[in-house]
């Protein structure tokens, strides 16, 4: 018997650390297949269980093929929450009740007063300039011979990584003092304007500016992309009898373009500020959110994770939370109503 | 690529599919004529293209040259003393400090499962909301929905300590299960707007023949679903390569596990002014994101289009 038991508890030892300590890369890749085909395998148990005979009772069929996503939502997604919602209510290692004391810090300590400063920023002027630039990029090279490589080059940003995204802008931010040879391209082009080289990332609180470029930068292929669909969507009689009255150029892009696309525009924006919102990447990335750039999602990670501030971090969470939830709403509506257009 | 764009992206291909068809842009392409005339439209559009594309290439050229002219001058100056390398890539993969090579991998072995597992756990409940009758449907496919609206931050804390809990804290399980959790209300959500489009006289022929839902799934659904499928494998595919939060939060710290995006974010802090190496990690991390993207961008807008089609 002791031997048996022995056994087993090697074997459970040796697949235990096949399953969570892959070291090699060879490893690691075997573990890889093996999941996915594991997974798939579970997968086929289910659905082969249910669908054994007709005779299988429904509620059975329907645990089947629900089930494993409610569970995962209801761990992953719905318990987390409840819970950071509850821990929101308690001090730093959620030993103590404290009311609505972290909410009341994130709203009135002044370094937060500059986080939630610089968030209402970030949620008005990411969407407004992503969405101008993109409007504008997408009539100007709309039905041109060169339309989709113009478009490939700005919806480019889209497809890598922020953190990508904020070393290529921070190698743009450089700095050098001005009688030193630049490195930066930002601070080059002020030098060869007879200025004098700046710390675009250091300076507030224009730092904040900088750090928003990145976004808008990102952000503007999405905006153009969607945009320029729905203006493909126009219908050609509106395009032809406008025309016809003698608009062209300018007056069609606003008595015509503008009005057709009105509600593509708000769920671009709306779509944009949620994103903008939860924005961490960036301000992690560039300047770890010191220099008083930080953000509420940046906040909420730095609170958490590098202060231990478990209450602190719920609370922050939360209020991101619920800032994002009429945006939400709105933006889900509006698309609504593209869908019905269609 | 959040969530967010990802659905909205979605509604944008629709309304190209729905207008593309037919001859009606061939029409629209005469019709346009006189758009580009003026040079100054010309040169404002030059202009976006230009400010959007030269970071990027700085950043590219950088990466080539050596470490000693990347310290003197910058990359404009490229022309003037034309020396280009491999040594930084050399160096970012294979070195001992950065060993970009075994943080691809990482990425990787994080990635795939990542797309697979909640793709598969949505399509069968995609499926179910949408063939299946039994009672609270509705009210559960809301639900589902509603959890959209649920940001990351909410449930890291919570997640890290119950992973913690169970022993696999560290392990890339943390970050499979979290990534499957947040992409199921979405992947639900497209995909069983997908499957309602298909008629469901398919569904009932299938049905008197004698299938059962699985037979339906594999045989009818699945393959209408193609188009679908892909295309929330694509958004899928650049989230999770792309991610950093998840990622730092549950693989912070762990050279076994975390993905490339975690290390550059840590380089940048810890190492800001070796450009050679960040310049070089930087592409690398972006090498596989983009391909993914270009070869898929045709597809994915194609794809589309069949499925409203066939709808």
């Amino acid at each position: 018997m002791d031997g048996v038991s022995k056994y087993f508890k090697w074997l459970f030892g040796v697949i235990r650390d096949f399953l969570l300590k892959a070291d090699t890369t060879g490893h690691k890749l075997v573990l890889m297949v093996v999941v996915i085909a594991l997974f798939i395998l579970v997968m086929g148990a289910i659905l082969w269980l249910v669908d054994r005979s007709s005779r299988v009772p429904r509620w059975v069929v329907i645990t089947g093929f629900l089930g494993p996503a409610v569970l995962a939502l209801t761990f992953g997604l719905v318990y987390p929450g409840l819970r950071t919602i509850y821990s929101s209510l308690f001090n730093r290692n959620g030993s103590d009740y404290v009311g609505f004391d972290n909410y009341m810090r994130a709203f009135t300590e002044p370094q937060f007063q500059i986080v939630l400063r610089n968030t209402a920023v970030w949620v008005i002027l990411v969407p407004v300039a992503s969405t101008v630039i993109g409007l504008i990029y997408a009539v100007l090279v709309d039905r041109t011979r060169f339309e989709r490589i113009a478009k490939t080059l700005v919806f480019m940003p889209m497809a890598i990584s922020m953190v990508g995204a904020s070393v290529i802008w921070k190698f743009v931010y450089e700095y050098r003092p001005t009688d030193r040879p630049q490195t930066g391209l930002l601070n080059q082009l002020l030098v060869w304007l007879g200025l004098d080289s700046r710390q675009f990332l250091l300076d507030q609180p224009q730092n904040t500016f900088f750090l928003i470029i990145v976004m808008v930068w990102i952000q503007t292929g999405f905006a153009m992309t969607v945009l320029s669909a729905s203006i493909k969507a126009i219908p050609d009689d509106i395009i032809e009898a406008a025309r016809l009255d003698g608009l062209s150029g300018v007056g069609m892009f606003r008595y015509i373009t503008v009005p057709s696309i009105r509600p593509a525009l708000v769920v671009v924006l709306t779509t944009i500020a949620m994103g903008t919102l939860k924005v961490f990447d960036i301000v992690r990335t560039m300047t770890g959110g010191n220099f008083s750039t930080s953000v509420v999602a940046n906040e909420f990670y730095t609170q958490s994770f590098r202060y231990n501030d478990k209450g602190l971090g719920a609370a922050l969470a939360v209020v991101l939370f619920v800032l994002v939830i009429p945006l939400v709403v709105y933006n889900i509506r509006q698309m609504r109503m593209v869908e019905e257009i269609r | 690529m959040s969530a967010e764009t990802a659905r909205a992206g979605t509604v944008a291909a629709t309304v190209v599919a729905a207008t593309t068809p037919g001859s009606k842009l061939a029409r629209r392409a005469g019709l346009a004529g006189k758009k580009l005339s003026s040079p100054w439209a010309s040169l404002a559009a030059i202009i976006i293209a230009v400010v959007w594309t030269t970071p990027t290439v700085g950043l590219l050229v950088t990466s080539f040259r050596p470490e000693a002219d990347i310290r003197t001058d910058g990359w404009w100056n490229v022309l003037a003393h034309p020396t280009f390398t491999l040594d930084n890539y050399q160096q970012a993969m294979f070195g001992n400090q950065t060993n970009f090579v075994g943080y691809f991998v990482n990425s990787l072995v994080i990635t795939l499962p990542a797309v697979v597992i909640p793709i598969s756990i949505a399509l069968l409940a995609a499926y179910a909301f949408a063939w299946i009758d039994f009672r609270g449907r509705s009210l559960l496919f809301v639900a589902v929905f509603a959890l959209q609206i649920v940001p990351i931050q909410v449930t890291l804390i919570p997640l890290l300590s119950q992973y913690v809990d169970w022993g696999i804290a560290g392990s890339f399980w943390t970050v499979w299960l979290s990534h499957t959790m947040f992409a199921l209300p979405l992947a639900i959500f497209l995909l069983h707007n997908f499957m309602k489009d298909i008629p469901p006289a398919l569904i009932e022929a299938a049905r008197v023949d004698g299938a059962g839902h699985v037979q339906i799934f594999f045989r009818v659904l699945l393959p209408l679903l193609v188009p679908a499928i892909a295309s929330f494998a694509i958004f899928q595919f650049l989230w999770v390569w792309n991610d950093l939060l998840v990622a730092l939060t549950f693989a912070g710290g762990r050279p076994n596990v975390a993905p490339l995006t975690v290390r550059i974010a840590e380089m940048v802090g810890s190492r800001g002014s070796d450009w050679y190496l960040l310049s070089a990690g930087a592409f690398i991390s972006m090498v596989v994101p983009v391909i993914v993207f270009l070869s898929l961008q045709r597809y994915f807008v194609r794809g589309l289009l069949a499925g409203s089609v066939k709808g």
